[in-house]
């Protein structure tokens, strides 16, 4: 009997990778390879995500990794986030205000009549989920039908670029807070790890990029009654952001492009109020790359609950427990250490055994 | 930018690899605490020692021999995996499954069964690094035990095995206190392998990068597991109950070596082999050549 254990690890790791590279490519000669720039488009939800989940604005590598991961979001993410590792951070960018959004989306569910109007732009939200038989075989010529057909029917308007938002008409009638100013420098979470307690930027970029799934789980559990936050959407948007950056030699600001960004604020009901203030609504933030508005609002929500939570001194459900929900919303983290359980933990389990068979070995001694 | 060869040298940026090289020196001041730092994300799962590749890629350098092993094995898969990732992005370096060449070791659940020397460096792959963890679920509350070293709790909870079991039940992970002052998760080590950190003459690092720590056991440093005064800390025990004497590995021998446990598909009775590969080797060519 040779050395059992597990030689040959390295033909395994080239055999199983052969074999995974096989699969993308199965449909054999009727097969074309997916380009990135139609998973762009016609999977855009998908690459949203992973562009979030992935913490890299990079639409043609999130296209890349969603590609060679054959659509597992987890594992795209994952190689996005790990080409992020080989970069330097060269440059901070100031603040950049939302209210020069350039809008595809907005809407608000507190009032019918928000300043510059709903607008719907595209979702599912009143879709009948009925599935398309049709595009079970759709033809080229019918695929572009639909879009040149749109496009002739479209009229030109003049709908704004940008919109006013909902949140500065509350705080006009004094219904919430004014904005409080950023303390210091934002926390990159990149950069330095989250030593608890950790401040709002921390907890806000760790959900900006943490997984659609997680952050909807802990939110639901909090909507549901493990919390009481009761959101309204008070604003909802979708659109492209202009990115400024400071030249590297003048430090002047210039638009170094612009990113699609999902963003929610949500208004909650009011709490007791400081000595010799007004009580107010209070306010949750979520914002992520790309479009995601479970992702967006579930982490306002998450962002209101934990706002709560350090409110009341101590957290009285998971969701307001920085802890809790910090270190467990982020996709890579969560499903590198699932996955590490299929590894081998022979020594560990050896160990275990020895527990056991002793265990066992004492409390029969102790009868006898 | 497509292909791994056009990564930088260690595949992390070179802010990064210094940021874990400051991390280090910190964690060898203080020996047993352990140190934040941010943890980039590695091209393999977090679980799959991207703690302790971090720390190998930020010390590795040209030239050096860097050995790395899982589960006592240079060939099982996530070491093969580690080793073939590391060979890629730092093209310079050589790799040996032979312990004593190494100048840079990475294990996960091991320390190798030859003697580690001075000139030597082992990085432990870390699952969780706070021994507190199964006594406090809160980072916040465990800080402030570490702090005022305060290990009550942990204590209780081998009091509490040894009234329910008679024994104390940990098995691997065994709380060590470091200088007599901070208890660490030596890593999922079997026990057999904790007195080795006691005054080890080589650098111990322990990288966790899910968890986002470093700690270190500098060289020659106490390295006491926890234990009562009157209840000695006991490692595997392989005796075999029938004959009272101890296992030996079925191919080189050795009656001192952890061993693994396997059916025998013929007899299917149980045999045993070293879980250290190499040294298995090594005990095997010594043998033939006297």
């Amino acid at each position: 009997m040779g050395y059992v254990a597990i030689k040959g690890g390295g033909k395994a790791i080239a055999g199983a990778e052969a074999l995974l590279d096989y699969l993308r490519t199965e449909q054999g000669e009727a097969g074309l390879p997916l380009d990135t720039h139609t998973i762009e488009t016609q999977l855009r939800y998908l690459h949203s995500r992973v562009m979030s989940e992935g913490g890299l604005y990079h639409p043609t590598l999130a296209a890349l990794a969603i590609k060679q991961s054959l659509g597992d979001t987890l594992e795209a993410a994952f190689a996005l986030r790990a080409f992020r590792s080989t970069q330097p951070r060269l440059l901070e960018s100031p603040l950049l205000d939302t209210r020069n959004l350039r809008v595809v989306r907005r809407i608000s569910s507190a009032f019918k009549d928000i300043p510059g109007g709903q607008m719907l732009g595209a979702t599912t939200d009143y879709a009948l989920r009925l599935l398309k038989m049709q595009l079970l075989d759709e033809s080229p010529e019918q695929f572009r039908a639909i879009a040149k057909a749109w496009l002739a029917d479209t009229p030109q308007t003049d709908i704004p670029d940008t919109f006013p938002k909902v949140l500065d008409a509350l705080r006009a009638e004094g219904l919430l807070p004014e904005p409080q100013p950023a303390a210091g420098t934002p926390f990159d979470i990149t950069r330095e790890p989250l030593v608890f307690p950790v401040p709002r930027s921390a907890a806000l970029a760790t959900l900006a990029r943490g997984e659609t799934g997680s952050l909807l789980a802990i939110a639901y559990s909090n909507m549901r009654g493990y919390g009481d936050v009761h959101p309204t959407v008070a604003e909802l948007r979708v659109g492209y952001l202009p990115v400024l950056l400071p030249h590297p030699i003048s430090g002047e600001l210039i638009e170094a492009g612009e990113v699609l960004i999902t963003e929610c604020e949500v208004v909650a009901m009011y709490g007791k109020a400081e000595k010799g203030q007004k009580p107010t609504f209070t306010l949750g933030y979520g914002a992520c790359f790309g479009h995601n508005e479970v992702k967006a609002i579930s982490m306002a929500i998450l962002d209101r609950a934990l706002q709560n939570g350090q409110a009341n001194g101590k957290p009285q459900n998971p969701s307001e427990d920085p802890e809790f929900v910090l270190l467990h919303v982020d996709g890579i983290d969560s499903m590198g250490f699932c996955t590490h359980y299929k590894m081998p933990h022979y020594v560990t389990f050896q160990s275990d055994m020895d527990r056991l068979r002793t265990t066992q070995q004492q409390q029969q001694e102790g009868k006898a | 930018m497509s292909t791994a060869t056009d990564y930088p040298f260690g595949f992390l940026d070179s802010y990064a690899k210094k940021e874990v090289r400051r991390t280090v020196l910190k964690a060898i001041a203080i020996p047993g605490y352990q140190v934040p730092y941010s943890s980039r994300e590695m091209p393999m799962g977090r679980g799959f020692g991207t703690g302790g590749l971090q720390l190998t890629l930020s010390l590795i350098g040209e030239g050096e021999t860097l050995k790395v092993i899982d589960q006592g094995s240079d060939d099982s898969v996530n070491a093969v995996n580690l080793r073939h990732f590391i060979e890629l992005t730092c093209p310079s370096i050589n790799t040996t499954t032979r312990t004593q060449e190494a100048t840079l070791i990475q294990s996960r659940h091991r320390i190798p069964e030859q003697p580690l020397r001075e000139d030597q460096v082992l990085v432990l792959q870390v699952p969780y690094p706070d021994p507190l963890v199964i006594v406090e679920p809160s980072e916040t509350r465990r800080k402030v035990m570490h702090g005022e070293a305060d290990y009550s709790r942990l204590l209780v909870k081998l009091y509490e095995d040894l009234v329910h079991f008679k024994e104390i039940t940990i098995s691997h992970r065994y709380p060590t206190r470091i200088n007599g002052h901070y208890v660490i998760d030596p890593s999922p080590i079997p026990r057999y392998d904790v007195p080795k950190l006691h005054q080890s003459p080589a650098l111990l690092l322990f990288g966790a990068g899910r968890e986002k720590k470093v700690y270190a056991v500098p060289p020659y440093t106490l390295a006491e597991p926890l234990v009562f005064d009157d209840v000695p800390f006991r490692t595997e025990d392989f005796t075999d109950r029938v004959s009272g004497e101890r296992r030996a590995c079925q191919r080189c021998g050795s009656r001192d070596s952890f061993l693994d446990e396997f059916s025998d598909p013929n007899t299917g009775g149980k045999v045993y082999q070293c879980s250290d590969s190499d040294y298995c080797t090594q005990q095997q060519e010594q043998a033939h050549g006297e």
